[in-house]
């Protein structure tokens, strides 16, 4: 899987260099203890241009999505925003197949069997439905 | 015709390496009435000065254009270096060929050219100019200085030291600011009380010091030198002459419900009240708001117990009107409201404290003696947590900008103090700092805070705190990041302290405007240089001390309060002031009496006046308007208003401002 790391600092949204390395994010996360990267150290990998090294991270996967770290973060860098763009672009590699919204129902699965992580829906929902 | 000389600025390389200086020079000697063109590496040194003198005598100069930075940075450099060669300083014009020019272009060619062109504009204004003799004007002999803690305390006493009346206005009914409310200092740990209380009783017995507290600033006018202020004195329904302090009314006053502002809400107070026991004027004021008599018209206990009669509900406000030659801000800070610090739970708990708080429950005249507890069930506490740069630092954004952009440049210092008191007064307690960085730059700063970490045994953890749970069974929950470590911690703590940002105080903008000095975004007064004018605000006659121009602890403030009272007494030794002579001037054949330029005058400078006019040979009777030199400042609002074009700037004409236009755009 290839990442270009701009491409996450775009779908971000958000500007990773206002970080401070402050460590509130990680101070609050309730995941933390799931986490092989935490929400600072995420956002720091990213600001030195080392999406790649996220894309299998078992922190796409256990970020709650809770935003507590956006919440807090007193720089305003919004790290659950950055690791939803990394897992985005786990979830649509660069060059694979791309989701289109015909797909969406499949994904969803019968009921009950949801086929995508919970997180990639509940994220996107929280980003778009802002 | 006037005889003029151009002098073209390297700047070293700063103006030099994207302006073709040569070919400016060369260029503008074709300009009509320039005699003489030369360029040279640093016109502001010595030898530039020097080479405007030798031209001067050479080519008997009688105008002036240096084509260089800003006339900001050495406009008076070099109408002095022209009077000084026996040149009218107003015949100075300057093209600034740097900050409007090299520093903003890239293309040398371009660059040149317009380098060109604005030198033409000089040269076409200098043409129109006239030589011009500045004012004088008499200086008052007397400064205002407004706020009372620490800064306004050390400017008092300085000023009034050098033998010059100084009159203080604090808006409290006690002087001694925050200062006052502090129990040790760092990094000596030398107790606030005992160093500042000698200065505030020197403050009240100088014979050259007025003290007007419980009063504010209402209304400024007029100028450097000669300030005219209207303090209102707040009625304190106490008569000062006659109250000995005794105390006896604030002992049997029935409403004891108010929060005492001094103790920061930790202790009730009375509505007839002394904020501390070594306030400054030692006679309490009454608390209208919380008083019974003037809230129900019943009550009166104080008065019949007041064993001077000193109680006097009658008082009114009082205003009184006085002149100053310099008024110097002295307004201080206050740490910001964390009701929106939602994550540390300091609405819901009262374990979870600000520092100021925490620094009255360690003060032996505190609501506690000094005893430290928690405020919740009075118990000694034994895990405390103070988390550093709360609402610090902050950049906008969606949880963000709830505080400050800055370092508030104390807390890393009063936090290593706090931790150390704590783990002075209970052996056996655990102090966690959680920093961001620890910012220690000041002499003995960094050692007093290893001190905490190496021999008080402070944990110090890189990282902040994400959230504090109140429990709801005496106990906080403080969830916490140790970046060093990249771990989370949870930590089981009684109480939580919170270095909280600070801002200056609230009153000061709306003072601010009164005296036109300028703020910066954060309601900081503006230095008039950062460097090397950092006591002066860029009103002319208006001075800073302390906090109210940025963040600082007592060593910088009674520092800069000194610096402060240097340049006071600078201004208050001259006799006279030389004023701007580029004020406006009515033209009295062309007003047709309008009004609309004493309308739109920010510093009420024109009135109208009924004259005889003599209009093309016809004498008239006509209300015409006319400026007050002294107080006009020569913003040019006038000038551009009057719709008969009788308003004009000295030094700044319609005709030469279109002469640079034209010679721009020709
Ligand atoms: C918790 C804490 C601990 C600290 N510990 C230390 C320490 O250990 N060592 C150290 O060096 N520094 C310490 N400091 C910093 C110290 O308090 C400040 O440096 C100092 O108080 C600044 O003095 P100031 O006179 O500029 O401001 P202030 O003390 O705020 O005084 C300003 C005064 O002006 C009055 N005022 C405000 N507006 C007006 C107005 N419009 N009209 C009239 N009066 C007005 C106010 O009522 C106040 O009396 C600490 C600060 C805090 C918050
Ligand atoms: S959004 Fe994810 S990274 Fe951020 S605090 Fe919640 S679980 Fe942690
Ligand atoms: S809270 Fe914000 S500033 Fe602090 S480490 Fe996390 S992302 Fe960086
Ligand atoms: S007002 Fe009267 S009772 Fe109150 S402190 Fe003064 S002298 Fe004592
Ligand atoms: S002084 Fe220290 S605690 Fe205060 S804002 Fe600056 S870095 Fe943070």
């Amino acid at each position: 899987m290839r990442v270009d790391n701009d491409d996450i600092l775009r779908s971000s949204g958000t500007d990773v260099r206002k970080c401070m390395k402050c460590g509130k994010c990680s101070g609050a996360c309730p995941s933390f203890d799931e986490m092989d990267f935490p929400p600072h150290i995420f956002v720091s990998m990213v600001e030195r241009g080392d999406a790649a090294a996220l894309l299998s991270s078992k922190s796409l996967w256990t970020c709650m999505s809770c935003f507590a770290c956006v919440e807090r973060c007193p720089r305003g860098v919004e790290p659950a925003n950055v690791i939803e763009a990394v897992r985005a672009s786990a979830m649509s590699p660069q060059g694979a197949n791309r989701m289109r919204p015909e797909d969406v129902p499949v994904f969803l699965g019968a009921a009950g069997e949801c086929l995508v992580p919970q997180q990639l829906l509940a994220s996107a929902f929280r980003k778009y439905s802002r | 015709m006037t005889k003029i000389g151009v002098f073209v600025c390297w700047c070293g390389s700063n103006i030099a390496a994207t302006v073709d200086v040569d070919a400016v020079s060369e260029a503008i000697k074709a300009a009509p009435g320039v005699v003489f063109a030369t360029n040279y590496q640093y016109m502001c040194s010595e030898g530039g000065q020097a080479a405007i003198r030798s031209a001067v005598a050479e080519h008997g100069l009688t105008g002036v254009v240096v084509c260089s930075c800003s006339p900001r940075m050495h406009e008076a450099t070099f109408r002095k270096a022209a009077a000084g060669a026996g040149v009218n300083p107003y015949m100075v014009e300057i093209a600034n060929i740097r900050e409007q020019c090299s520093w903003i272009h890239k293309d040398k060619a371009e660059a040149t050219a317009k380098a060109i062109a604005l030198a033409r504009a000089a040269v076409a204004k200098l043409n129109l100019d006239r030589p011009l003799t500045a004012p004088e004007t008499p200086v008052t002999k007397r400064a205002l200085v407004i706020g009372g803690g620490i800064a306004g305390i050390q400017t008092a006493l300085d000023v009034a030291d050098a033998g010059y009346e100084v009159d203080v206005v604090e808006k409290s009914p006690t002087i001694g600011g925050k200062m006052a409310m502090l129990d040790k200092t760092f990094p000596t740990l030398d107790c606030a009380a005992c160093i500042l209380t000698p200065k505030m009783v020197d403050a009240a017995a100088h014979e050259k010091i007025t003290l007007y507290t419980y009063s504010e600033v209402e209304k400024v006018s007029g100028f450097v030198g000669n300030f005219t202020v209207d303090i209102k004195k707040r009625a304190r329904s106490v008569s000062v002459d006659r109250c000995t302090g005794c105390g006896v009314c604030s002992e049997k006053c029935p409403s004891k419900r108010a929060k005492s502002e001094f103790d920061q809400g930790l202790r009730e107070r009375s509505a007839i009240y002394i904020p501390f026991a070594q306030a400054i004027p030692n006679v309490p004021v009454i608390d209208r708001d919380t008083c019974l008599k003037f809230q129900t018209g019943k009550c009166g206990l104080c008065e019949k117990v007041c064993p001077s009669h000193a109680v006097d509900y009658s008082q009114e406000d009082e205003v009184i009107t006085k002149q100053y030659g310099a008024i110097v801000a002295a307004t201080g800070f206050k740490p910001i409201g964390l009701e929106r610090f939602d994550e540390y739970a300091y609405s819901r708990s009262p374990d979870v404290v600000t520092s100021l708080e925490f620094e009255r429950l360690c003060n032996a005249a505190g609501p506690t003696k000094g005893h430290l507890v928690r405020p919740s069930d009075g118990k000694e506490p034994k895990t405390v947590v103070f988390v550093q740069c709360v609402g610090s630092r902050e950049a906008s954004g969606i949880g963000a900008m709830k505080g400050k952009p800055y370092c508030s440049k104390i807390c890393c210092m009063y936090t290593a103090k706090h931790a150390m008191l704590l783990r002075e007064k209970y052996p056996d307690s655990e102090a966690y700092v959680f920093y961001i960085d620890v910012r220690t730059p000041g002499k003995n700063f960094d050692e007093f805070y290893r001190r905490a970490a190496e021999e008080y045994g402070v944990h110090y953890i890189k990282g902040m705190v994400g959230k504090v749970c109140d429990e709801g069974n005496g106990r906080l929950t403080v969830r916490a990041s140790d970046l060093i470590e990249n771990r989370q911690l949870l930590i089981d703590a009684d109480m939580v302290v919170l270095a909280a940002a600070v801002e200056p105080d609230p009153s000061a903008r709306a003072l601010a405007t009164l005296l036109t000095a300028s703020m910066d975004t954060n309601d900081f007064f503006t230095e008039a240089h950062p460097k090397l004018r950092p006591v002066e605000s860029p009103t002319a006659g208006v001075f800073l001390s302390g906090m109210c121009q940025g963040p600082k602890d007592i060593p910088d403030t009674v520092a800069q309060a000194g610096a402060a009272a240097a340049k006071v007494i600078g201004l208050l030794s001259k006799d006279r002031l030389v004023g701007n002579p580029c004020v406006a001037s009515c033209d009295e054949t062309l007003c047709n009496g309008c009004s609309a330029c004493e309308r739109v005058c920010p510093y009420g400078a024109i009135s109208y006046e009924t004259k005889t006019v003599v209009d093309r040979g016809a004498k008239d009777e006509r209300r015409v308007a006319s400026v007050n030199e002294a107080l006009c400042q020569g913003c040019g609002a006038c000038t551009v208003t009057c719709p008969s074009g009788a308003m004009d700037l000295r030094g700044f004409t319609g005709r030469q401002i279109m002469a640079e236009v034209d010679a721009i755009c020709r």
